[in-house]
């Protein structure tokens, strides 16, 4: 068991590999479908120009990604009416839909882990090459034991994307994980797939 | 019972909250098994500890399993003096409420604005209530919670299906979903629980696909030859090695229910709900005064 405090050095990445297990703790945010869609139109292709208060969120939130931890996670959150939040049900969101947007956040803006479920493919497991970074698996639907790990809800971000969209600024203490891509190239899902599809191929005498 | 019928909003609000933080004994027992067929020191081990601890620690705190409380799906089977308008009311009021005591993540989001309606109400079909008259003097009212993770992985196939050497009968449905599970590797939350219609048309089928969801998990199919099917494709699904959360192992599936139903000539349809882990389906029995949640 390896433990990990965020802001997360260069080092401290290239030492993890596949297969270890982590327990992580300091300030990260969550951030999914409609976060990801509007950091890279609007900070990175600049396929539409900020509006709102989009250039406040952006400068709040850069200090919190660089070296930090995106988290791919809407959670349940109670005291929505008095603003006293607290997460009560906070597991990960299957990461695949971040693929076309992943590489792009995480060389923007350095950030050194992505945290999910059901791993990403080959264009997030070359920035972790190069930035370098890793993709720490949660237990997916562990939702109820994860938000025992969230110390402090810190502020929220764009809360008209909804509860599950907005972007959750979260202190947690030894939230666990496995590293299931690492900044060496490798990825647990690209083998346990490959080898899926050679035991479909002889179930199906193909 | 017309105007005199009864308010059955605070048991309905009951009914969600324990399906959303309380899982199904057979569900709980299933995983158990799964954990004894993993080797020590494995991530699948790991997985399965985390995923019933988070079980038991969710009934124990009564809060949700899953932060996906996924789209509410009501089966509703009551005798003909009932309401479908009454209770279709009471379940949208109790949806919401469970939405504000945090047993639901408000989910419904409009299509087109991309606005959460932060309550869980959305159009007709949000949430999901499926009613059926039936005889007697028992109303029943069953729930499935079903997150947008396995829901994404779901598939539908329409045969024969040349990529994969599927024709027209069981060998041919064998073959497209047994693709189904290498598909959807551990991204639906593995070791999931395959719902899978033969027949229907493509709206029927996949409805059918979630409603076979309803049976329990250890009973046998009553049909002969989809009860093998069952035990085949649980056997060959589990072979694939994909295991608990995707990392490899043992236990894929936690098992298969099959159904099938009339279809046109043209057409022959498989369809593959895939529910993870988090099987989160409770039923509501209401006989008079009396209300139980077996």
């Amino acid at each position: 068991m390896q433990t990990l405090t965020l802001p997360l050095s260069p080092d401290a990445i290239r030492r993890l590999k596949v297969g270890d297990a982590v327990r992580l703790s300091g300030i990260l945010l969550t951030g999914r479908d409609t976060a990801h869609k509007w950091l890279v139109e609007t900070f990175i292709r600049k396929t539409r120009l900020p509006a709102g208060d989009d250039l406040d969120v952006e400068r709040a939130i850069r200090p919190l990604l660089e070296g930090g931890a995106i988290y791919h996670c809407g959670p349940v959150v109670g005291g929505l009416e008095t603003k006293d939040y607290r997460f009560v049900a906070a597991g990960p969101t299957t990461s695949t839909r971040e693929e076309p947007y992943q590489g792009d956040v995480m060389r923007h803006f350095q950030v050194r882990a992505v945290i999910g479920k059901g791993g990403m493919g080959l264009r997030t497991l070359e920035a972790c090459g190069e930035v370098p970074g890793v993709y720490l698996h949660a237990i997916g639907g562990a939702a109820t034991l994860i938000a025992q790990t969230v110390t402090r809800v810190i502020a929220v971000h764009k809360l008209d994307f909804g509860v599950p969209e907005a972007m959750w600024v979260i202190e947690v203490r030894d939230f666990p994980a496995v590293v299931t891509m690492d900044a060496h190239g490798k990825s647990l899902h690209a083998e346990v797939e490959a080898r899926s599809a050679e035991r479909l191929a002889s179930l199906l005498g193909a | 019972m017309g105007v005199d019928m009864r308010d059955l909003s605070p048991e309905l609000l009951e009914l969600i909250r324990l399906t959303s933080t309380e899982l199904p004994p057979d569900v709980e027992a299933a995983l158990h098994d799964a954990r004894a067929r993993e080797q020590p020191g494995s991530a699948a081990l790991g997985a399965l500890d985390s995923i019933l601890e988070n079980i038991g620690l969710a009934r124990q705190k009564s809060s949700p399993i899953c932060q996906d409380t996924g789209t509410p799906l009501f089966f509703v089977r009551h005798p003909g003096d009932w309401s479908t308008r009454a209770l279709r009311d009471q379940i949208r009021g109790a949806v919401a409420e469970a939405t504000k005591k945090s047993y639901l993540r408000p989910n419904a989001v409009d299509s087109i604005s991309g606005k959460n309606s932060g309550n869980n109400l959305g159009d007709g079909a949000f949430p999901t209530i499926h009613f059926e008259e039936i005889e007697g003097d028992e109303l029943t009212v069953e729930l499935i919670l079903k997150g947008g993770g396995c829901e994404n992985v779901g598939a539908q196939y329409s045969l024969p299906d040349g990529w994969l050497g599927a024709g027209r009968d069981l060998e041919g449905v064998r073959r497209v979903v047994l693709d189904a599970v290498h598909q959807a590797q551990g991204q639906g939350c593995a070791p999931g629980v395959l719902g899978v219609a033969i027949g229907g048309d493509r709206g029927s089928s996949f409805a059918a696909s979630k409603e076979v969801l309803l049976r329990p998990m250890n009973e046998p199919n009553p049909d002969r030859q989809l009860a093998a099917l069952e035990t085949r494709l649980l056997e060959e699904g589990n072979r694939l090695g994909i295991g608990p959360m995707g990392f490899g192992g043992n236990t894929t599936l936690l098992g298969v229910k099959a159904t099938s139903l009339h279809r046109l000539p043209a057409s022959y349809f498989v369809s593959v709900s895939y529910m993870c882990w988090a099987y989160r389906r409770r039923r509501m029995i209401v006989h008079g005064e009396d209300v139980r949640y077996p």
